[in-house]
């Protein structure tokens, strides 16, 4: 006996779960497609397949472009069948799979076939899908059909191209600019949507023309417009012509508020409603013109239609936060709403009567309330909440019932983001309304007594803190404060410890309490909190004296922090020094530090988001952040600081750029790093050199980056050592090596287990120029003549055929790095001789001044006589040493 | 303000909130799983109330989204905060009520996927790239449910096997009714 039941279940189980596309695969789909192929053609297979196609693309499936391509080529074929229902589903699929340009070629001849076809179906579907995927050019060659279509006399063909003109004026609105005469005939159309078609059409061809909205407007507001949509249209428009025109409302009388009161009578509720929406939204609407409209709203409140009650009492929320008086008229009806089964109505209908109530309903309201807590989401209780705060402060002698109301409820069960409007309230009202202070705090204190949001009770103690020592008994929270430190976790208990510090410093008679309680906290298992207690005893003074708290205590325990946290991210990699930390070196701007926050590796992008690159930054920048390293104290002053070189190819996995440091007797390269993979987080970055074609430099210290995150550049550090005062140059390779570990990009919490991985950089070179700071003088010929011929080295140089003489002169000063002087960078054209003037300082500051002497000699070939002068025999030789070798 | 009524979707969900065809119009959610967190969102939103004998409605995210139920079948559509909420409904109903003659009364998830091609231009009878077609239901069936060759279409290309599986096909249904 039991065996049939059984079987009778699964059979019930098999029905439930019974769908044609059960098993359905994208591969079989496909295959079957082939279908469309058959020299004889099975209508009814064909679309029982493109429906399995839609189907699949319905359910989120996507195809490649190589198989949407096979698959639409394939559907061009069923242009054959005249089976309309086939062509129904041919003329979707083509929608859907969105063909690229040269493939609607394809179609286009046969879709034009259809346009001009003696069925309507036909021409209608064949508009749209032409229309959605035509480009301009193919789209003045159907013109003429368009134009034809939007006059036709099948309302659905009409409305297809109506519709196809308000999707093609985005993209080529000249041409359909070009059909204004016939959407003109087309509003006058008897066919209710074609009409509303042609008015949207008409309205947006127009909209940049306010002369002829406003003749549109008022020749339809006149006229009877048939279809209940256009005449939603028609009074949006006839709003929009109302905000724009302000030069009537002086006289008194609103133009067009005739007709929109009018509408109000319409038959048709979407009108009605439409129109008593407009008139709630005129601008410095009177309480004669509201009228009407708060009546007919008020009708709909009593529909036995959701849409229509939700509708009404949305638009008469909006108005009480204006109009709260012309909306009390709607009380009893909205009163009633607040039972209503949909809750959205329910709260709506709540927050309403919040606005447009008077002192005298408060109570009664507030008992109604309580009911309808209880059964409706925290998200509508958040919105109730708001509203019964924004009444508390309009009156403020009902405070008593209002804040018990919000105690009770706080004490009910609730999320996270409801407890915290609560709280929020609760601190505003106890701001804001001294008579509630007292009961708000003992409300505040009784909710961390069970209170399961560690964010809400630091905030409470906090606020505790502050406004506590204030009050006539400032005793009485000390008990509730002190039970924290016993029964909380740790941040709570060291947010408890600050709250009972700070009473002790404001009320001299708690003192020695405080501090037998603090001395307790002495031997917390929580270090901060330990600190913490430890810190506030000594800045009291806790050897039990009760002394008058100075105002420097005060300050620092009351005080706000000054400094963004952000910036004190950067702690995170502290090193331990000598020195003590002085809070005042850390910048107090975010922004004008992007080192700083560079730095701050250790932490997401925050809000602030550190720029890619960072900007480029100047030497004092570099200096801060090199003398900050302790290996690098030691090289002395920094000499100069190139600009950043780019190792990788835009937009590759990582992006990285070295700036070369140059001090006199060691080089440091800051590889500026940035990890683009959202999915990755590189750790302990380093860089390693290859310096073997640089044989003049050793390495001598490595500072790796301890977390490279996505999008939050980082550094890391290679030092050189260099024979003192010399410009060593050499050919550097660089390898960036890490442990990459994935990330989970929706939680962004990485992966404990990494992997070793290498990531090849181009080459970097160490150039004479790097060892010359451009450094310009005002008057070359007074600096030349004052240096003096001691040092002066002068030669000659071939420097081969050239592109021109401008070319020349470009690769000379780069070779050299230094600053042209007064505009003889630049060659005039068609010149046969150029004179340049540069000028710089070289390693170890010695300032150098070069006169270049450039001539055409021959065709191309270009000669040049340097003349050196500098302060040191040997940088002028060096000078000619690097052109030499250039 | 977006002065022309925008849908900004369709959906038709089954009872456990999984598509059984949908339509967007809106670039609000790129990607399909955009798509789908909208529909569970929405889905559990409504799932509990009754918006069986009149449209529901309902805000969120800043959209506001009219629904109802028949059997398993879930229709919504949804539009921006400052649509006229009549206008969506009357979209829903002319939606609803265009499925119903479709699905010839028996209005299922198991009828509506066995004549998903139905659906599929159904919803596309109704909105045109977020602008409201038609709202009428008896068109929109109308203009689904014209099954006929068109009238050049030569005799041979109905084959008499056809005819004899069109015949038997309507003999099934009406015997398992």
């Amino acid at each position: 006996m039991a065996q049939p039941l059984v079987k009778k279940d699964d059979d019930r189980d098999d029905e439930v779960d019974y769908s044609p596309f059960l098993g359905i695969e994208k591969g079989a789909v496909l295959q079957e497609a082939r279908v469309f192929n058959d020299p004889q053609l099975d209508p009814r297979r064909c679309s029982q397949v493109i429906t399995k196609l839609l189907y699949l693309l319905n359910q989120g499936e996507t195809f490649t472009k190589v198989e949407a391509t096979e698959v639409f080529f394939a559907v061009t074929k069923l242009f054959q069948s005249r089976d309309m229902g086939l062509r129904r589903m041919v003329y979707v699929i083509i929608k859907e799979l969105s063909p690229s340009a040269d493939e609607v070629i394809i179609v286009t001849s046969s879709l034009m076939k259809d346009m001009t076809s003696k069925t309507d179906m036909y021409r209608a579907n064949a508009i749209r899908v032409l229309c959605r995927i035509t480009d301009g050019t193919l789209l003045t060659q159907i013109e003429r059909y368009l134009k034809q279509a939007i006059v036709d006399k099948n309302p659905v063909v009409a409305s297809a191209a109506l519709v196809s003109g308000i999707h093609l004026l985005q993209t080529n609105p000249e041409i359909v600019k070009r059909w204004s005469n016939e959407v003109q005939e087309a509003v006058q159309s008897r066919a209710a949507l074609v009409q509303f078609h042609a008015l949207a059409l008409l309205h947006q061809i127009r909209q940049n023309d306010r002369l002829a909205v406003n003749k549109l407007v008022s020749s339809l507001t006149r006229g009877s417009v048939r279809s209940p949509l256009a005449q939603c249209l028609l009074i949006r428009y006839t709003s929009q012509v109302i905000r724009e025109s302000t030069n009537d409302t002086q006289t008194g009388d609103r133009p067009f508020y005739d007709f929109l009161e009018g509408c109000l009578r319409h038959k048709a509720e979407m009108v009605i409603f439409e129109a008593a929406r407009a008139i709630t939204e005129l601008n410095g609407v009177t309480s004669r013109e509201l009228t009407p409209a708060i009546t007919v709203l008020q009708l709909f409140l009593s529909s036995s239609k959701p849409v229509l009650r939700f509708a009404a009492v949305r638009t008469l929320n909006k108005v009480a936060m204006s109009h709260p008086m012309a909306v009390t008229n709607c009380n009893i009806d909205m009163e009633s709403l607040i039972s209503d089964q949909n809750r959205s109505i329910a709260t709506l209908a709540i927050t309403t009567l919040l606005k447009t109530g008077n002192e005298s309903s408060v109570d009664r309201l507030m008992k109604q309330i309580t009911n309808f807590m209880s059964d409706i989401a925290d998200e509508f209780k958040i919105v109730v909440v708001d509203a019964i705060r924004s009444l508390c402060l309009k009156f403020p002698l009902k405070h008593r019932s209002l804040m018990n109301f919000l105690s009770n409820i706080l004490r009910e069960e609730g999320g996270f983001e409801y407890k915290k409007a609560i709280v929020d309230s609760i601190v505003i009202l106890i701001r804001d309304i001294p008579e509630a202070k007292e009961s708000g705090l003992l409300h505040l204190c009784e909710f961390i007594e069970d209170c399961e949001f560690t964010y809400l009770s630091t905030q409470i103690l906090h606020f505790l803190g502050i406004e506590g020592p204030k009050t006539s008994d400032p005793s009485k929270y000390i008990r509730y404060i002190y039970n924290r430190v016993h029964l909380e976790n740790a941040t709570v208990r060291a947010g408890a410890v600050s709250t009972l510090a700070k009473f002790g410093a404001m009320v001299d008679g708690l003192k020695p309490r405080i501090f037998v309680l603090l001395r307790r906290c002495l031997f917390d298992n929580d270090d901060e909190v330990r600190d913490r207690a430890t810190l506030y005893l000594n800045t009291l003074g806790g050897d039990g004296a009760v002394v008058e708290t100075d105002e420097g205590v005060k300050e620092f325990l009351f005080g706000s922090l000054d400094v963004p946290l952000v910036n004190l991210n950067s702690l995170k990699n502290y090193d331990p020094s000598e020195k003590a930390f002085d809070i005042n070196s850390v910048p107090k701007d975010v922004k004008t530090q992007p080192l700083a926050e560079k730095k701050a590796t250790s932490k997401k992008p925050t809000g602030l988001g550190a720029p890619p690159h960072g900007p480029p930054s100047t030497v004092d920048a570099y200096e801060k952040l090199l003398s900050s390293i302790p290996e690098f104290a030691s090289f002395g002053k920094l000499f100069k600081s190139s600009a950043p070189v780019e190792l990788t190819e835009a937009e590759t996995e990582y992006a990285v750029n070295v700036v070369k440091h140059i001090f006199d007797g060691h080089v440091v390269f800051q590889y500026n790093c940035t990890n683009t993979i959202p999915e990755q987080l590189l750790e302990n970055v380093t860089v390693i050199v290859d310096a073997s074609e640089a044989e003049e430099f050793a390495e001598v210290a490595s500072k790796p980056l301890r977390q490279l995150p996505y999008d939050s550049p980082g550094q890391t550090f290679v030092a050189f050592e260099k024979p003192e005062g010399v410009s060593a140059v050499g050919k550097f390779s660089n390898m960036l090596r890490f442990i990459v570990k994935e990330v989970d990009p929706s939680t962004g919490e990485a992966e404990d287990d990494g992997v070793e991985d290498e990531y090849q950089l181009e080459d970097l070179e160490l150039v004479a120029a790097d060892y010359m700071l451009k450094v310009g003088v005002s008057n070359f010929r007074n600096a030349w003549e004052s240096m003096g011929v001691d040092f002066e080295r002068v030669d000659e140089y071939g420097l081969g055929p050239r592109d021109s003489l401008a070319e020349a002169v470009n690769a000379v000063i780069n070779l050299l790095g230094m600053q042209p002087c007064e505009g003889t960078e630049v060659v005039p054209p068609n010149s046969r001789s150029h004179t340049c003037l540069l000028s710089g300082v070289y390693l170890g500051n010695v300032k150098v001044l070069v006169r270049l002497q450039f001539g055409l000699d021959g065709p191309k070939d270009v000669a040049m006589k340097l003349a050196v002068r500098s302060e040191d025999e040997t940088v002028s030789d060096t000078i000619h040493e690097i052109v030499a070798s250039g | 303000m977006e002065l022309c009524p925008t849908i900004k979707n369709i959906l038709l969900l089954d009872s456990e909130g999984k598509r059984i065809a949908v339509k967007y119009y809106s670039d609000d959610w790129p990607t399909n799983a955009a798509k789908e967190a909208f529909e569970k969102a929405v889905f559990t939103k409504t799932q509990k109330t009754n918006a069986r004998t009149e449209a529901e409605i309902t805000m969120f995210d800043n959209y506001i989204v009219v629904y109802k139920f028949v059997q398993d079948l879930h229709f919504f559509v949804t539009g921006g905060e400052n649509e006229n909420e009549i206008i969506l409904a009357t979209v829903l109903q002319g939606f609803f009520d265009a499925v119903g003659l479709l699905l010839r009364g028996t209005e299922d998830k198991k009828e509506a996927l066995e004549n998903l091609d139905l659906i599929l231009l159904c919803l596309d009878e109704i909105v045109d790239g977020s602008i409201i077609l038609e709202t009428d239901a008896n068109v929109i069936a109308g203009k689904v449910d014209s099954h006929s060759m068109d009238a050049g279409a030569p005799l041979s290309e109905q084959t008499i096997t056809q005819a004899l599986a069109t015949a038997r096909e309507h003999l099934t249904r009406s015997l398992l009714k």
